[in-house]
């Protein structure tokens, strides 16, 4: 699903130039659930955001889903972003003046999906997170856990092929982390393939995989034992 | 551009700050107030002195017989002349373009004695002997009875129409003057027609005291022979009298033996002229008046671009978001143009429509008042075109106050845009 060769990035700060990528090589299959660990400056955001077509990289190629990544305007970024992939963020980012569903329908209405069918897929998707009863709420009517959740939703909506997910608990207590993860491997579970950038060693050991960033390069990556997070509750 | 969602999306942005808002739309608001009102008033102030001039036929100019100030083929200076009657068709010959030429002669004038007389009742008046399109010329109505005709002329018919001033005089109140008779300096003309003059340069009076007769008949009556007082010439629609003037006082330079730099000999008044003077000044009056209302729109088309850029920055993060879902950048783009040609449009309608119900207000007190020919001022108005150009200055200024803050907006990278709080 996502082949990484030889990327590097490097951010000018001033008159210093900061390596914070130094040649990562990298590929997720189908159905993975990645957790990307690191210490904070070892890059993983960068390379998160890299795989988000949120930031390009300097050299290295990236495909996603065979299609090669490279030399994106604004434009195709953004059609890209809106199809192949879903954002979950630790802030949750989602737009306050808007209820529940409408942020879940915000990427469908970016795909020019009418207005009925889009209300009717959000709120599916509000159902699978168990919110469909919130849907008229406004985020700040709702806790850190249900917001991640919508967040999970609306990034579920547009039916991406790769979920990124950057701290998605970072911002929330154990018991809804934990809570939050069990609704990631649900998805996961389904063949929805997924990323997931923390520092936190229990949230990491529930992915199927972890790789660890050190200073712009992969020191280890291995396959781990999935720890269910319902197992906690 | 007609997507529900999208205006849902705009009036979403633009009720958050209601009072902010409100406050960026009075900029526009005012601004397309005080053009509206300012090409209004000088209109009213144009109609009121173009009303002074009335239905007279403005391309129009009246030529006179002065004194040669020059000695021209062996004739001294400081010889008298008449305009002929065989000037008329010889300018009519050698002249194109020209509409009606009225020849005319006059007897009595300010403050002349006592010249009609009818039984008991004498009156001073202006007689003046005329051909039929001098009503084109100077525009009088006919209250009664008819103006003269070519029958007339050609019959040398001793008929008069007369002022209702001239029917106040000399008959009795209530009394049918058609068919009756009245004595101008001893000879008798039957009473065809009466009239009452539109045309008011402030003698509005005067000008309801005068008598008009046939041409051929008055120069009869009063032995005139073949001589013209006078002349009313007017030009056809699209030529300008001012042009054709030098040409037709050349054909009677040459008729009457005057030296061709003679400039006194042959006197004259151009009304064209003078209209087009006044025109002009009225055509700068529009031109401040825009000019003006177009600087104190344009401040507050940069409040609204000012507004922008505040609401732009503070949903940088917003835009993020959408950018992350995956907005294009003219998704977001359009966004903030949007809402900015809304928010001028809206403010700048309710402008033009609270400055028309002004305009409608002062034209119901002006309409109250008594019509007096000293008001400078009547019936201020803006035409379509006006609201039309407004519209589009609007809609354009909209566009460019938008303009900045959308570039803004997407200047800034999605991953920038998150990462700000």
């Amino acid at each position: 699903m996502i082949e990484i060769k030889d990327l590097h990035k490097s951010y000018q700060m001033g008159s210093n130039s900061l390596h914070v990528l130094k040649g990562i090589n990298f590929n997720v299959k189908e159905g993975e659930l990645v957790a990307i660990m690191g210490s904070s400056g070892s890059g993983k955001s960068t390379l998160l955001n890299i795989l988000g077509m949120l930031d390009e990289a300097d050299t290295g190629s990236y495909f996603l889903d065979n299609i090669p990544i490279k030399d994106l305007n604004e434009k195709i970024a953004a059609r890209y972003r809106n199809k192949f992939l879903g954002f979950i963020f630790q802030s949750f980012n989602l737009i306050n003046y808007k209820n529940a569903l409408d942020n879940v329908a915000m990427p469908l209405y970016y795909q020019g999906i009418k207005r009925k069918e889009r209300t009717d897929k959000a709120l599916h998707y509000l159902e699978k997170v168990g919110l469909a009863d919130w849907a008229t709420h406004l985020p700040n009517e709702l806790s850190g856990g249900q917001k991640q959740r919508v967040a999970i939703a609306r990034a579920l909506a547009s039916e991406p092929k790769v979920l990124l997910a950057d701290e998605p608990t970072g911002a929330l207590d154990t018991k809804t982390s934990y809570e939050v993860m069990e609704l990631i491997q649900g998805i996961n579970d389904e063949g929805k393939t997924i990323l997931i950038v923390t520092h936190e060693e229990d949230i990491a050991h529930m992915s199927k995989r972890i790789v660890n960033l050190k200073d712009g390069l992969i020191i280890d990556d291995g396959i781990v034992e999935q720890v269910r997070a319902n197992s906690y509750v | 551009m007609f997507n529900r969602d999208r205006w849902n999306e705009i009036i979403e942005a633009l009720t958050a700050n209601w009072f902010r808002t409100l406050l960026t739309a009075f900029g526009v608001f005012w601004g397309i107030f005080i053009l509206v009102i300012l090409l209004a008033a000088g209109k009213g102030l144009e109609n009121g002195v173009k009303r002074g001039f009335g239905d007279i036929a403005t391309n129009t100019m009246f030529m006179w017989t002065q004194v040669a100030s020059k000695p021209y083929k062996g004739l001294p200076k400081g010889r008298r002349y008449n305009f002929k009657i065989g000037d008329v068709s010889s300018i009519r010959e050698k002249v194109p373009g020209l509409r009606y030429i009225s020849p005319r002669n006059q007897l009595g004038g300010f403050g002349g004695t006592n010249n009609v007389i009818r039984g008991l009742n004498a009156g001073a008046f202006n007689v003046y002997g005329d051909y039929p399109e001098i009503i084109n010329q100077d525009p009088i109505t006919i209250t009664s009875g008819r103006f003269i005709n070519y029958g007339d002329i050609d019959n040398n018919r001793k008929v008069a129409v007369i002022g209702e001033g001239v029917k106040k005089e000399l008959f009795k109140f209530g009394e049918e003057p058609i068919g009756e008779y009245i004595k101008i300096q001893g000879v008798s003309f039957m009473v065809i027609g009466t009239y009452m003059k539109k045309s008011n340069n402030g003698d509005r009076e005067q000008g309801q005291k005068e008598i008009f007769v046939p041409f051929t008949s008055f120069s009869q009556a009063f032995n005139r022979a073949d001589n013209v007082g006078w002349m009313a010439i007017t030009a056809e629609d699209d030529n300008s009298i001012t042009n054709l003037k030098k040409s037709i006082i050349d054909v009677v330079k040459t008729n009457h033996t005057i030296h061709p730099e003679d400039n006194r000999a042959v006197g004259n008044f151009d009304l064209y002229e003078e209209f087009s003077k006044i025109n002009g000044l009225f055509i700068a009056l529009r031109g401040v008046a825009y000019f003006v209302g177009t600087l104190v729109l344009l401040s507050g088309i940069i409040g609204i671009s000012n507004i922008m850029l505040i609401v732009v920055k503070e949903r940088t993060k917003e835009i993020g978001i959408r950018r992350a879902l995956g907005a294009s950048p003219w998704s977001v783009r359009g966004q903030i143009l949007l809402e900015s040609i809304f928010l001028t449009i809206i403010s700048g309608m309710t402008g033009i429509a609270v400055s028309t119900g002004v305009i409608f207000l002062v034209n119901k007190l002006l309409e109250g008042m008594p019509a007096s020919d000293e008001t400078m001022f009547a019936n201020p108005s803006v035409d379509l075109t006006v609201v039309f150009v407004a519209l589009l200055i609007l809609i354009s200024s909209g566009l460019l106050a938008g303009l900045i803050p959308a570039q803004v907006a997407i200047r800034t990278k999605p991953i920038d845009a998150l990462r700000a709080d």
